[in-house]
């Protein structure tokens, strides 16, 4: 069994253990207390840098709801200032996937309800959102890294009906992508830096995933369950 | 049914549930480490009703190695298509060739994979049906005699092959819990058939997801795979009707978005009905 060192959780200050056990469901964050303080009134509201995914179903579910805001917040970006070649067609496109992806993120957010993490903070000043190239090199990894997320945290699900409820969004994120793959280069739809040689899509582990999109975000997301730290 | 609650409910009493149930593993080495991650005699007795209910170990949940053999069918089916229509030079415009032999060599390395898997299990791979392509149930003079000849017909047979694969598999991702390598094989799989779907979706100029409004979402065109498409156009996604939550303005989303944002599954038993035709006997 994995012990947890004790470390200081911005506005909780307890043994990791205590911590989980107090919060109790895995969807746990100092956010979380900060925004309950807040809706109490008798706090100062302190929006939270950092927070946690927790552990169990709900942390893969959290892990999820994470992944779709940020990709919701990119599209949303994109519409609002869209590179100055894009095409009518490329909009109609770029508006459906904002669409979904903003649907995802309002499923995760409904699912999870109380146990939901709050909403994040997203930093995308390294993006150049003026150039066609640049929008499509960064909506591909964005929608590259959902599959390699998804894929790479099914086992972790416990709950059938979760499971079965993420794969339909995995499969949506992996015609995302190779659509985008196929904008930038045709024929890449599957090619060898997302599927390997057995012809399987390659995935990701939770912490390498956080590593790549807390380059995206202003508040960044720990999961120290799965050994990554912020 | 709150689908959300079971795992809260089981935290509350035992907030080290998951970790009895599901050991972390620290890297997925290879396919061959297999069997019960569960370790059930960890798991406190009064946990049982609510074990059986997050966990679903139920008795109709089939083997691994029988999901494995059913995928093992369907990459047949595919492989078997795309050999013969990349094969005879025909068929395939030449500015378009690329794009299938990829998906034909993906085909064939999923038949490799899973035969190997099988085996590595213990089970026997099984045998590659004979095919009949045109839809006759082994006549070879069913509806789509012209499948390797009209490029037309054969690229919604590879449509209808490939949103039905990402159905398929989806279907069977639940039935792998006791398995976390397989299972993550199998979503790989799931991923790469879904890369193929929005392909010739681009191929044929059409969106590369599947919209479900009041019409089905059957974009073939193909009456005989209006079955390949049913239940798509649900909207119920665990205890939430997804229409009835908020866009980016209105507080409701659009039918064409919400069938759009989630590919629904189909059972084994749906999938093999829908083979058949391509089956001969």
């Amino acid at each position: 069994m994995k012990t947890y060192p004790k470390e200081n959780i911005p506005g909780v200050i307890m043994p990791r253990r205590s911590f989980l056990r107090h919060a109790g469901v895995g969807a746990v964050s100092a956010g979380l207390l900060a925004t309950a303080a807040c809706h109490k009134g008798n706090q100062i509201m302190v929006r939270p840098n950092k927070i946690d995914i927790g552990k169990g179903d709900l942390s893969i579910l959290n892990y999820a709801y994470a992944l779709e805001q940020i990709e919701a917040a990119f599209y949303t970006q994109l519409i609002q200032t869209p590179y100055t070649d894009i095409t009518t067609d490329e909009r109609a496109l770029f508006t459906t996937i904002r669409d979904q992806e903003i649907l995802h993120r309002e499923f995760f957010k409904a699912a999870l309800g109380l146990n939901a993490i709050p909403d994040l903070v997203f930093d995308f000043s390294t993006i150049d959102f003026t150039t066609r190239s640049n929008v499509l090199f960064a909506a591909k990894s964005f929608e590259d890294i959902g599959v390699l997320a998804y894929v790479g945290s099914g086992h972790y699900v416990q709950n059938k009906d979760y499971l079965t409820i993420t794969a339909k969004i995995t499969s949506v994120e992996a015609r995302h992508a190779a659509l985008l793959s196929n904008m930038i280069v045709p024929g890449t739809f599957n090619a060898g830096d997302q599927v390997d040689g057995n012809g399987l899509n390659k995935f990701l582990g939770i912490p390498d995933v956080l590593y790549l999109v807390n380059s995206y975000l202003k508040t960044k997301v720990a999961a120290v369950y799965y050994d990554y730290q912020v | 049914m709150n689908l959300f609650n079971v795992i809260k409910e089981i935290e509350k009493i035992d907030p080290e549930f998951n970790d009895k149930l599901n050991p972390r593993r620290a890297a997925i080495k290879n396919i061959t480490r297999f069997g019960s991650k569960v370790a059930l005699a960890a798991v406190p007795f009064a946990l049982g009703t609510m074990l059986k209910r997050a966990y679903a170990a139920d008795t109709t949940t089939p083997a691994v190695i029988d999901v494995l053999n059913f995928a093992l069918v369907l990459e047949h089916l595919e492989s078997s298509f795309y050999n013969l229509s990349t094969g005879n030079g025909t068929v395939i415009p030449p500015n378009i060739s690329s794009y299938f032999n990829t998906i034909r060599d993906d085909e064939n390395r999923h038949v490799l994979f899973l035969q190997a898997a099988i085996t590595t299990l213990g089970g026997t791979p099984i045998t590659s049906p004979k095919f009949d392509f045109t839809g006759g149930n082994g006549s070879f003079t069913g509806p789509f005699a012209d499948v390797f000849t009209n490029y037309n017909t054969f690229l919604k047979l590879a449509l209808a092959f490939e949103d039905t694969g990402v159905r398929a598999y989806k279907g069977q991702a639940s039935n792998l819990l006791s398995n976390q390598d397989i299972l993550t094989s199998v979503l790989s799989i799931h991923a790469v058939e879904a890369r193929h779907a929005s392909a010739i979706r681009q191929i044929l100029k059409i969106s590369p997801w599947i919209t479900s409004t009041t019409a089905l979402g059957n974009d073939t065109g193909i009456s005989q795979f209006d079955g390949n498409y049913q239940g798509e156009e649900n909207t119920i996604q665990g205890a939430f009707d997804v229409t009835k939550l908020p866009g980016l303005t209105g507080s409701t989303t659009d039918i064409g978005i919400a069938t759009a944002a989630f590919d629904e599954p189909l059972t084994m038993d749906q999938v093999q009905n829908l083979i058949k035709i391509f089956i001969a006997p």
